[in-house]
Order: structure tokens, then sequence, then C-alpha cells
């Protein structure tokens, strides 16, 4: 590569940057702004105040986020270790094996992911409300499980496909039972597959907003999502927008920490040296 | 230590296609069998039937005389290298050694004592602690036969295992394994498709063509008796030449002058009219080296020669010769089967290395008519071959074998501490 395309190359992934992170630096510093300065039309805070995370951490607002990020959290990573669970033995039956109707369950898997949420949400709030349901865990973490399902066969059914299929025969004939083999060798390899399979589960529930504010109604099961759909200002003519970018800000944390710790682990090319090369 | 009996074997896939047709084998324990052929073949099939990767669709498979058709691979004590290792990325080479013992719950100082053994016959000592991705290609074949060698299996199976490496390494490797499979003295069936490695390696040699054995012998009665036109032009390089002939009398009219046949293989080639003359590169000579008393045994001519090539210690000469249609079109499919692709009939013909014969000009050649081979191009039957001549050739084979491992078994009880029976017979 020339100078000038280097050049050329830096400057378009700065603006690139620029253009994806303005907005989350616009929350950041709209999070530091006290009320009254929401409107002072600079970007920067004129003050820099602690008065926003003070009030959805420890003041009034606190009783609507506290329980929020708890449940965020518990039902995300419940429905996250379930489909990564689940869709490791659908993905491994996927790549290895050769049965019926695998077409068909690949395809349906697609077609749940592309279903629209909202179109469902509605019997779903019905029917959870008749069978008990309603503003519990189980509530939202297996529709959770239907966002989260179809990505994560998809993305896990790749990643046994790139393993040879040597290393299970060979760990057959070295006198594995298919259950050890797929423990001992195939886990192992497909790590980085099944972080990768979490992180991307993990987000989607995260995200979610259509089930998180539609199944809860009380802090029994809301998620952060729709909490912060319910923050309200001191009074009536106050915005609570500094609160909502405090707590944006908050929820953001967990996503890149996540990401940064589990980037040493997605390393691909675990399965350099496993056959010839 | 245990025999490998197959009966009808035969392995049919979903189409219909049998891949594997008819295959019946035994394999004597303790011998070295290689299993050889051009590519689609069905020898790794074969192979990955024995030791049960691939159901069996008809036939019995008898290991140390039980059947195990219906057997898992774990449950039938064999041991295999793969073509390319399938070596455990995660783990480092002692533990990737250490494994099948792991799985058989063997105890921590036993798995140590045998891997460290292991490791000792294989060099392997100073990387034991390495991740398989950090090691050679050599290193790692090496892993994959550590792991084979580690458990005390019934017997070892190769599929291709040098294929992977280069030509020097693989020189190295395969005296290697000869060695090894000598000294253990366990019974061995290896895949190939380099001739090499099958003629060097084997205590006997099977070819498939399309998968259906064509010969079993010794390398030995494979090269000098083959069965068929398929096995005289597999066996051997550069390959045997196949003429046209005609028979008169006793005589053989070819492209390159007549040939004289003694009287027993002028009486297995009367009765038919257009034959196929198999003579190997070095039942050729310039005709201006032969021995005044070797002359006469065979017969000379004078050809153009095309190309010569000189490598150091031999040489070889190309000439080319007209063939009727019908031959030049079954010359060609053969070839094609063999994996080669032989765009014009030319023989090949060793001569002398010190040969003044120079390319373009006419030269004057002696061929030895003793050990000529004639096939009927039509079933690639060989006509004249010497089936006793041949199976003296492979019982000699054997008897080397046996006195080989009763030699080793002396040897190695005492070293090995009597821990495993060494297979005498």
């Amino acid at each position: 590569m020339t100078t000038r395309k280097k050049i050329l190359w830096g400057i378009g992934a700065f603006f690139i940057v620029v253009y994806c992170l303005f907005p989350i630096a616009w929350i950041v510093s709209v999070s530091f702004k006290a009320p009254s300065d929401l409107a002072n039309g600079s970007f920067l805070p004129s003050e820099l105040t602690w008065q926003n995370y003070d009030l959805i951490l420890f003041g009034g607002a606190s009783d609507l986020f506290l329980p929020a990020l708890v449940n965020s959290f518990g039902i995300c990573l419940i429905a996250t270790a379930i489909s990564c669970l689940l869709a490791m033995f659908a993905a491994y039956a996927i790549a290895r094996l050769d049965f019926p109707g695998k077409k068909l369950i690949l395809s349906t898997a697609l077609a749940v992911a592309i279903f629209p949420v909202i179109s469902i949400v509605t019997p779903l709030f019905n029917l959870w409300r008749n069978i008990g349901l309603y503003d519990t865990w189980p509530g939202l973490i297996i529709p959770y499980l239907s966002l989260t399902l179809p990505i994560s066969i998809w993305t896990m059914s790749a990643f046994f496909r790139e393993i040879p299929w040597e290393m299970e025969q060979a760990a057959q004939v070295d006198g594995a039972t298919t259950w050890q083999a797929f423990r001992k060798v195939i886990v192992p390899l497909a790590a980085p597959g099944v972080f990768t399979t979490a992180i991307i589960a993990f987000f989607i529930a995260w995200n979610d907003f259509i089930y998180g504010i539609s199944l809860t109604s009380t802090e029994a099961a809301r998620p952060v999502p729709a909490a912060l759909g319910l923050f309200t200002g001191a009074s009536q003519f106050e915005e609570p927008t500094g609160a909502i970018s405090a707590a944006a800000v908050i929820v953001t944390i967990p996503v890149v920490v996540l990401v940064l710790l589990f980037q040493r682990r997605i390393v691909a090319g675990l399965t350099n040296g496993a056959v010839k090369g | 230590m245990a025999s490998i009996d197959m009966k009808n074997i035969v392995k049919k896939y979903g189409d219909g296609f049998p891949a594997v047709n008819d295959v019946s084998l035994d394999i004597a324990d303790g011998e070295f069998m290689i299993l050889v052929g051009p590519s689609g073949c069905g020898k790794s099939t074969l192979l990955r039937m024995i030791v049960g990767l691939e159901d069996i669709t008809s036939g019995d498979m008898v290991i140390g005389g039980k059947r195990v058709n219906d057997l898992a691979p774990r449950d039938r004590n064999l041991s295999m290298v793969f073509q390319n290792y399938a070596l455990y990325p995660h783990m480092t080479v002692y533990e990737n050694i250490a494994f099948p013992l792991r799985l058989s719950k063997t105890p921590d100082d036993e798995v140590r004592r045998r891997v460290t053994e292991a490791s000792d016959v294989l060099e392997l000592k100073e990387h034991l602690e390495r991740k398989p991705a950090n090691l050679s290609g050599g290193q790692r074949q090496r892993v994959a036969m550590g792991r084979a060698i580690v458990r005390q299996a019934d017997a070892f199976l190769f599929d291709e295992p040098l294929s992977n490496l280069d030509a020097k390494l693989r020189g190295q490797m395969r005296t290697e394994i000869s060695r090894l499979q000598r000294r253990l003295g366990i019974t061995t069936v290896y895949v190939t498709h380099d001739q090499t490695e099958a003629m060097t390696l084997g205590d006997r040699v099977c070819v498939l063509r399309k998968g259906k054995i064509q010969q079993v012998a010794s390398p030995r009665e494979l090269y000098e008796q083959p069965v068929n036109l398929f096995v005289a032009g597999f066996i051997g390089s550069p390959p045997m030449n196949f003429l046209p002939a005609t028979p008169e009398g006793n005589r053989l009219r070819t492209p390159f002058g007549e040939i004289e046949l003694d009287e027993k293989r002028a009486a297995a080639v009367a009765g038919h009219d257009l034959l196929l003359v198999g003579i190997r590169p070095e039942y050729f000579d310039d005709a201006s080296l032969v021995d005044e008393a070797k002359r006469p045994l065979g017969s000379t001519f004078r050809a153009k020669v095309d190309v010569t090539e000189w490598l150091g210690d031999s040489q070889y000469a190309y000439i080319p010769y007209e063939a009727p249609d019908s031959i030049r079109s079954q010359l060609r499919e053969l070839s094609k089967e063999l994996d080669s692709e032989e765009l014009r009939t030319q023989a090949i013909v060793s001569i002398d290395a010190t040969s003044r014969i120079r390319e373009g000009r006419e030269a004057e050649f002696w061929l030895d008519s003793r050990k000529i081979h004639v096939f009927d191009p039509q079933s690639g039957e060989n006509l004249t071959r010497d089936a006793e001549a041949g199976a003296e050739l492979t019982r000699l084979a054997t008897q080397d074998r046996l006195e080989q491992a009763e030699e080793a078994g002396g040897r190695d009880t005492d070293a090995r501490g009597g821990a495993t029976a060494v297979g005498v017979g």
C-alpha cells in the first residue's frame, strides 16, 4: 500500500469512527449535564455534575433503575446460558449428523429469527397472563430464547463445521464414547465459537425493549431498557433526559467490559496445528 | 496382537455405488499389509471399515477371532494414524499421546511411564510440553504415531500417513515406520497411493482397483509376476511398457522387432491375434554396452530416441512407437485409471548411465526377452504369469518376516519387560 493510500484509508476510518461514536459521546456528555444545563446549546456541559448518576443510583430513580439492572443481568445471563447450551447440541447435530429434516430445522430457525417480535407480543401478553408467567423472570427468559436461539444455532453450527471430522474420529478410535469425544475434544475446540455466540446472544437479550415493556409491569421482572422508558423528571415540566443518559451509559459499560474480557477468547485459529498445515 | 480376516466385505453408499466390492483378505498376526491403488479405489474406505468409522454393508470383519462388524471403534482396540494427523490442538504433546490412556482410566504413574517410553522411541522427549501448533510437520506426524503406539492396540492402521510430508522427510519416516513395526511386531494395515511406500514397507501388498482386489502378494511377486495389466502398470516406476504384438509361431512381432518366446510362453499365448507385451524399462539396455555372453538371451532392435533423461546413477530414453488405434485407446484408458496422463505411445527404457545414446538419433537397443510378460488386451489378464514362481516369492517373504519377528522378539522381551508379547507366528 502506498503512503497516499494509507492516508486516504486513515481519513476514511477517522470519519467512520467519529460518525459511529458521536452519539455515544453525546450521551456521555448529556449525562454529566444538570437539568437546567440541558439546553445550553453546546456539546460540553457548562459544569460537570454527577447529579444524574446520583439520582439513578441513590436518589429518587434508584427504585426504578437498580431492580431493573438486577433483572436485566439475571434474565439475560440465564437466557444466554440456556440458549448456548441448547444451541451447542443442536448445532453439533446439524454440523455432524445426517438426519431427515435438517434443512427444515435450519430454515425454521431462520424464519423464527426474522419473524417480527411486535406481531406476537400481544398474544403472548394474553397467554402469559393466563398461565401466570406475566411479570416473572421465566416470562422474559422464554421469549428471549426465541430471539437468541436461532442466531446461536446458526453461528455455532458454522463453528462446528470448521472443526475437522478427523478430530472426533481419532478420539473415538482412541477409545472415547461419542459423549467423551464431544466433551473432551469438540467442546474445547469450539470454545471460541461458543463465546462469540454467547456474546451475541447476550447483546440481543440485553437490548430487547418490546418484550421487556409489554410482558412486565413491576420491578419483579422489568429489564433496564423498559425501565429507562418509565423515567420521569422531578416535575412535570422537567425532561428526564439527563437521568436516561446516565442510565444508558451505565448499561453500556457491561457490554463493553464483556467484549474486552472475551476478546482474547475469541481468537480464531485455535485449531491451528490440529491438522496438516 | 491379532489377525484381521475380511470375508466378502462390501461397502455400498446410499446411491448403490459399491466403493468396496466383495473383498476377502486375511492379514496374519504381526504382518505389515499395504492397501494400495489409484485414488477412488476404495482403499481408505476399507481401512475405515476395519477401524469401525465406516459401516459395513455386508460381509464379515473378524479381528483376533472376534466378529467386530457391530462394534464401535472404541471397542475394537485398534489404533490409527490419520492422513492429517488429527492431533488435539488444545492439548500438549504429552496429553495428546496420553489421551487414549486417560480414556481407559490408566493410573497416572503408568501413563507417565508409557508416554515417556513412546516419546523415547519417537524422539519427542523435548517437545512433550509443547502444543501441536508449534511443531513441524514431521514432529506432528511422530506425535500421531506416539498416540497410536502408547496403547497396547491389537493392530495399527495408517491412512496415508506420509502424504503431507516433503519428499526427504517422507523417506526418513518411512524407514522409521518400518523399524517401529518390526520392533513392536504388531499387525499393521497401511493405506497409500505411493508405490515406493508400498514396495518398501509391506510384507504383502494388496492392489485394489475400483473396490476390487486385483492381487495380494509380496512386493517381489507383484513386480515379477503381476496378475494383470493393471497391476503390472501400477507397480514399478517408471511403469512397465506395453507394446502391441502379433504372434507368429514362437515369435512375437512388435514395433521393436521380433521377440522370441520359449515354448511354455508360446503355448500360453497361442490362439490370440493381438497381444500386449509388457517389458519393464530395466529389461532394455544400450546394445553396445551388453555383454557378448548375455546378448543371445534377448533381441536387438534399432529405434529413434525422442528424449533422454540422465539422472547420474541411471539414464532413461523415451522411444515413441506406433500402435493400432484399439491398443492406443486402451493404453490411454489404463493410464487414466492409474492416475497418470499418457499422451503418446512411447516406451521408457532404462539404459546404462554411461551410454552415449543421444536424443534425436537412431540407436541400437537390446531387450531381455526372458522376463517379459504377455497380456491379453481384452481381459487384461497376464497370459505368461508363473503362479508357482510368484507364490514362492511370497512364501519367501513370509518366511523372512517370521524370522525377523522372532529375532526382534528375542531382542525385545528384555527391553520391554515382557509387557507385550511379540507376535512370533
